[in-house]
């Protein structure tokens, strides 16, 4: 891809993102949080990258060090945002 | 003098990770209502697990020549036999980080919600960092060089002065995600003082500091040698942390939603340097997301974005009448004249504020307005956007003690109904019930939207003691009105004592 594809991709993401966020309910902002930071962990397609080419040791065990810290935030995040959504409630009908 | 050609992606790849994008896109769109937040949580796993698929399908380690194939199925080394040992490894490192993370979500209060974000962001903003690094030390596993082999010397790869901008501001910002957070941890898990911290010549030494990082990443396109890297990478850790030190308490909501914000542009840069879409709609959407919660809580406090940053709000001690504050009457009251009051309303609104947290007191509040519900009392809760420590703090909190969503409301929607109703409860709260916020022009906090508690018949205001201001510095005019009643114990004790004189 070259530089402007990219750059044009990442203009009308921001664009994207600017509409989907503020029409997120200010009740769900913390796990608004946390989910964006469970999905900014997609950074560990770089690490896995990293990771898994050979050609530099150093350049590799940063990778493998990268994939576990990104990986606390990948489970952790979603897992707590998980956690949190399922208490949001209703109230209920009877009550 | 070229070698190598940069090999094309294939279409698929580039379809799976827009695919991954989209699936992120909806999660974000779910949490529009809480019914549809838990699928929208579900598409961001299954947009992860493609775009980590995607990955180990495309880039799993072979046995192969070393510095080649950057796609395994493009050129001389199609498909080559499979590294088992690096492929142990990799699954090693997300057995060890998925266990640490899925236990810690498992364990961690609702309380400490906004530390452990804090946490979070830091693991983001170092995993940026070292993937950097990782594409500075081997470039022509991402693409992102041309080797280069010179008659008399040793052969290098010269990484595209395009990516050395882009890397170069990846690691610049994820550093800054990292030291910033790990501070911002510190004072939200109070092992570090929430007070600011106020360096003499700080803000000659940040803007210093900032057109270093940037001049050095401008030179990084000319030359680069391992110092410069390593220069950027010193003096943006460096940074982070003297950006955050002069924010005091009151002002973390903005910098957690700023770090979050950090933490996808530092995710957005990275995708630049590898070409991820996936990454770089990843990056953005964050970006954007932390951008709108830091704006949407300055508004709330009624400072500007420049100002917060600056720092040192909270930390001059006290505006005016604190002195005065001391020795002027007010009504107190017991948890039986609460009981009594409160039974007797036909509507109590629930203001909860950062002092509910702090003393865990959100499962007696439910429990007491459960009691009040079945002697015929309409209970509502009203929140602040800044209540508490991080955006959305308190209704996670009302959420985790079982109170139903629709009856939590946001300051706009409930503010004009404290005029009808008899018993305003605030608790834990203080500057954002603050009426000094509407009159008093010279307050610290004039212009700040606040909650209207002061026009409900009664006042009900659970405080620990008298002595203490809110954040902000400045004392409440609330506590002297006559029809304010204070409530001084620590907050889930005046509770259960008000449920058990109910009961």
């Amino acid at each position: 891809m070259d530089f402007i594809s990219i750059l044009s991709i990442f203009v009308l993401a921001c664009f994207v993102g600017y509409f989907v966020v503020w029409s997120v309910t200010p009740a769900l902002h913390t796990p608004l949080m946390s989910v964006t930071n469970a999905i900014s962990s997609v950074i560990v397609v770089g690490a896995l990258i990293a990771g898994a080419t050979a050609g530099s040791d150093s350049s590799k065990w940063l990778g493998l060090v990268a994939v576990a810290l990104a990986s606390v935030n990948i489970f952790g995040g979603f897992a707590v945002t998980q956690r949190m959504l399922a208490m949001y409630k209703k109230k209920d009908r009877q009550g | 003098m070229h070698t190598d050609v940069i090999v094309a992606i294939p279409a698929w790849v580039l379809l799976a990770y827009l695919v991954s994008g989209v699936c992120f896109i909806l999660a974000l769109r779910g949490l529009s209502s809480p019914e549809s937040s838990r699928r929208g949580n579900r598409m961001g796993m299954i947009g992860m697990a493609i775009a980590v698929g995607t990955t180990l399908i495309t880039h799993y380690p072979g046995v192969t020549e070393p510095g080649r194939c950057a796609y395994p199925n493009s050129g001389a080394c199609a498909y080559p036999a499979v590294d088992y040992a690096t492929l142990g490894l990799i699954a090693a490192a997300i057995a060890i980080g998925g266990g640490i993370g899925l236990v810690t979500a498992r364990k961690i209060q609702m309380t400490a919600m906004p530390q452990l974000v804090a946490a979070f962001h830091s693991l983001v903003g170092m995993a940026a960092v070292l993937v950097g690094a990782a594409a500075y030390l081997n470039p022509e596993a991402f693409a992102i060089g041309v080797r280069i082999t010179p008659i008399a010397s040793p052969s290098f790869v010269s990484i595209f002065p395009v990516s050395r901008i882009e890397m170069g501001l990846g690691v610049a910002i994820g550093a800054i995600t990292f030291s910033g957070s790990v501070i911002a941890f510190l004072k939200l898990n109070g092992n570090m003082s929430g007070k600011p911290i106020l360096l003499p010549l700080r803000h000659v030494i940040n803007l210093g500091t900032l057109a270093a990082i940037l001049g050095l990443i401008a030179y990084f396109t000319q030359d680069q040698s391992p110092w410069v890297f390593a220069t950027v990478t010193a003096l943006s850790f460096l940074i982070g942390f003297l950006l955050i030190i002069p924010i005091g308490g009151a002002d973390m909501p903005v910098v957690i939603s700023m770090l979050n914000s950090y933490s996808g542009w530092a995710a957005a840069a990275m995708g630049f340097t590898l070409h991820n879409s996936a990454m770089i709609i990843t990056g953005a959407l964050v970006g954007s997301s932390g951008a709108i919660l830091s704006y949407i809580m300055c508004r709330a406090m009624n400072r500007s974005f420049i100002s917060v940053i600056a720092g040192g709000f909270g930390g001059d001690a006290v505006a005016g009448g604190a002195a005065a504050a001391i020795d002027r009457p007010y009504k107190r009251g017991s948890a039986e004249d609460a009981a009594f009051l409160m039974s007797q309303a036909d509507q109590v609104i629930i203001v909860p504020g950062y002092g509910m947290a702090v003393s865990q007191a959100q499962h007696a509040l439910r429990e007491m307005g459960d009691i009040l519900k079945k002697e015929g009392v309409r209970v509502k809760y009203a929140i602040h956007p800044v209540a508490g420590r991080m955006p959305g703090h308190m209704n996670v909190l009302l959420a985790e003690a079982n109170v139903p969503y629709d009856e939590v409301f946001e300051l706009e929607d409930i503010n004009s109904e404290f005029a009808q109703t008899d018993v305003a409860f605030v608790i834990g709260a203080n500057d954002v019930t603050n009426p000094a916020a509407k009159t008093d022009k010279s307050s610290p906090i004039y212009g700040m939207p606040v909650l209207d508690v002061e026009k409900a018949r009664t006042v009900l205001f659970v405080k620990r003691s008298m002595g203490g201001v809110g954040y902000a510095g400045v004392d409440n005019e609330l506590f002297y009105r006559d029809n304010t009643m204070m409530l001084l114990a620590d907050a889930k004790k005046m509770v259960e004592e008000i449920v058990k004189a109910l009961g």
